[in-house]
């Protein structure tokens, strides 16, 4: 099912730089789910305007790890840092990275008793202290940049999985992060509907933006990721640039799911 | 799946145009025929039905109009009531009505100053109607309550303004009923939201454990004796010379019981939004009061409508079980209004009267939650 969509773009070049500054650091990250270990020995480092995907069979821990990076989920071991700030119980410290951090889900999660504009403004407005004239001329020009403008009176329900999705990126790009986290973001989408998220996502990436993404799509994978890390059973088991993790992956792990998903 | 066939591709695009649904299948005949004589039985007992109806309903209107006595002759202690007594059983006396309206709809309150009482009701239906429009909806509103409120206690009290003092224990009737029904719903409402948020506070247990143990405590017993532990036993905990009116002790356990089911009524509201509101939320920075009041709440009290409506039309009439603790709400002035001897057994009367008021508000309750949740259901749905 990967595969399935062109992007019709070339590789996006990186926006690394060579001196860039670590984003997200995790450090030998543990995380259980009571007695369940979902996380073991996580290790990463997302440098400024770097794009990483993730993947990894079912279970195997992506969206716990991602949901670590903003707190939706606290981890128990190892330290993680986010723009140079640690995260730690304080709540200021987590209020701080959340600002920094712009997330979408696979169900989208849009607020369905507001509308398409409202969903946008809501946080600028409440969280950022931004007028709500500005904010609102903010969440259009983020709109139009999702192509969805002329939506912006509807409500959520009203909308497409797709268009729904869009706004859900342009929600969280009104809150100016520096980072966004992707869980699955075309997982709930029909097919016809992936291409135009993707799309988004990836003009995006061509904006210097840095991304940590979830995702099956290998096509995303390989236009626009500068690394692409695998991860089987909690574990970190493969990281490396996509030319070298679909061409010569090292482990049978990696191996095994590429055949898997790829279809061969 | 196999191709459609170019064969059916084309019977399809033909039957594609649109015919006109067949007559005889709408219109009121097609409805009777489909349901009330679609067979003999049904048809059997749609005239039994009927019957039955329309017997009743003749019955009636000859008992409450065309055999009713409208007016009796004398008042007050040298009334006549002979006619009345004379057609009890087929003629409804409504002569009672005439001469008691006014005790039953404000008590023992000063037959001259009932102006007071009245003005009241009237603020109170005015603060109902303003609060009802969603284009008042704004910060406002609460100033226009405590306003209101104000006014309200003034009217009653009096002693101001030139307005002679009456003292609460006159105080009776339709206002008592308002007076609860309202700073119940008022008081409770809030404290139920409170409550229920409290109770799914896994990271504080001993606020989750006081929210556990007030609801189940107070939906535990009946609000009757809530009542008789607010009048007997609350004053006996209160120190010396201290004294809390009966009305307001009343009020109180009022406002407790109404507030333990209502938060159980919101409680269900909060469980019915998805986690993913709250990680949205969560993501986006907001603090644990915005997520609740401007994400959580506005969906969850939608969906509760139509339980809280509910609760608040059951908490209406059930003020009305402050009589035994000695409060002349307006079901009190009504059971009162008969106990003279010349009115004695023409309860049912006074009682179709002052249920007649009952109906008329909580109907509006139930016709405004139906109303305002279509309207907030406009635009939302697919
Ligand atoms: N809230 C939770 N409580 C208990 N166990 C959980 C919870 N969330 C996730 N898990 C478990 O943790 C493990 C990792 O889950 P996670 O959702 O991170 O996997 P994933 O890689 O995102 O999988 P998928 O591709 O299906 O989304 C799974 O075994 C899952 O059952
Ligand atoms: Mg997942």
């Amino acid at each position: 099912m990967a595969e399935v969509v062109e992007l019709g773009k070339v590789q996006v070049r990186s926006a690394v730089q060579p001196d860039a500054q670590p984003m997200i650091e995790l450090r030998k990250v543990n995380k259980w789910f009571g007695a369940l270990h979902v996380l073991r020995d996580v290790s990463l480092t997302v440098r400024e305007r770097e794009r990483v995907v993730v993947c990894g069979p079912s279970g195997s821990g992506k969206s716990t790890m991602i949901r670590c990076i903003n707190r939706l989920e606290t981890h128990q071991e190892g330290e993680i840092i986010v723009d140079g700030i640690k995260l730690t119980d304080d709540l200021r410290n987590i209020d701080a990275i959340r600002r920094e951090v712009g997330m979408v889900f696979q169900s989208f999660n849009l607020f369905p008793h507001l509308t398409i504009l409202e969903n946008c403004t809501l946080a600028p407005i409440w969280v950022r202290k931004m007028p709500k004239k500005e904010a609102e001329e903010l969440a259009m020009e983020f709109l139009t940049r999702v192509r969805i403008p002329e939506q912006a009176k509807k409500y959520p329900g009203q909308l497409s999985g797709g268009q729904q999705q869009r706004v859900a990126i342009a929600r969280a790009l009104c809150m100016r992060p520096k980072i966004m986290l992707f869980d699955e973001p075309t997982s709930a989408l029909d097919p016809e509907m992936i291409k135009e998220v993707l799309d988004v996502m990836v003009e995006l990436a061509e904006s210097g933006m840095t991304m940590v993404v979830v995702t099956h799509e290998m096509g995303f994978a390989r236009t626009v990721a500068d690394r692409v890390v695998f991860m089987d059973r909690g574990e970190v088991v493969e990281v490396g640039p996509p030319k070298d993790f679909f061409g010569n992956p090292r482990s049978d792990r990696l191996r095994t799911f590429l055949s898997q998903i790829l279809g061969h | 799946m196999t191709p459609p066939s170019a064969e059916a591709a084309t019977l399809g695009s033909a039957s594609a145009i649109d015919r006109r649904r067949p007559s005889f299948a709408i219109g009121p005949i097609a409805w009777l025929r489909a349901n009330l004589f679609s067979s003999w039985l049904s048809t059997a007992v749609t005239l039994a039905l009927a019957y039955v109806l329309v017997s009743w309903t003749l019955s009636f209107v000859n008992w409450a109009v065309v055999n009713a006595i409208w007016d009796v002759p004398g008042t007050g202690q040298q009334v006549d009531t002979s006619a009345c007594r004379a057609a009890r059983g087929e003629g409804a006396c409504w002569a009672l009505i005439g001469e008691k309206y006014r005790f039953i709809l404000f008590g023992l309150y000063p037959f001259d100053e009932q102006w007071r009482p009245a003005l009241v009701v009237v603020i109170f239906v005015a603060l109902y109607v303003i609060s009802a429009m969603r284009r008042f909806w704004r910060k406002e509103l609460a100033l226009i309550w405590l306003v209101a409120l104000s006014v309200i206690g003034v009217l009653m009290w009096g002693g101001v303004f030139g307005l002679p003092a009456v003292e609460q224990e006159r105080w009776g009737g339709l206002v008592i009923t308002l007076i609860l029904a309202t700073f119940g719903i008022a008081f409770a409402f809030p404290l139920s939201i409170l409550v229920a948020l409290g109770r799914r506070q896994t990271s504080m247990p001993a606020v989750k454990a006081l929210c556990v143990v007030y609801i189940e405590l107070i939906r535990g017993v009946p609000l009757i004796s809530l009542l008789f532990m607010a009048s007997v036993m609350f004053p006996l905990f209160l120190p010396e010379g201290m004294n809390i009116d009966k009305l307001l002790r009343a009020q109180i356990a009022i406002i407790l019981f109404a507030g333990a089911y209502l938060a159980e009524v919101v409680r269900g509201g909060l469980q019915a939004i998805p986690k993913g509101q709250y990680e949205a939320a969560d993501a986006l920075g907001l603090t644990y009061w915005q997520k609740t009041g401007l994400i959580i709440l506005p969906q969850a009290l939608k969906i509760s409508i139509p339980p809280l409506v509910n609760t608040f039309i059951g908490m209406f009439k059930d003020t009305s079980l402050v009589l035994i603790i000695g409060i002349f709400d307006l079901l009190n002035t009504a059971k009162t209004s008969v106990i003279e001897p010349a009115w004695q057994g023409f309860g049912v009367e006074a009682y179709l009267f002052v249920a007649a008021i009952y109906f008329v508000f909580c109907f509006a309750m139930s016709k405004y939650s139906q109303d305002l949740e279509r309207e907030l259901d406009k635009g939302r749905k697919r």
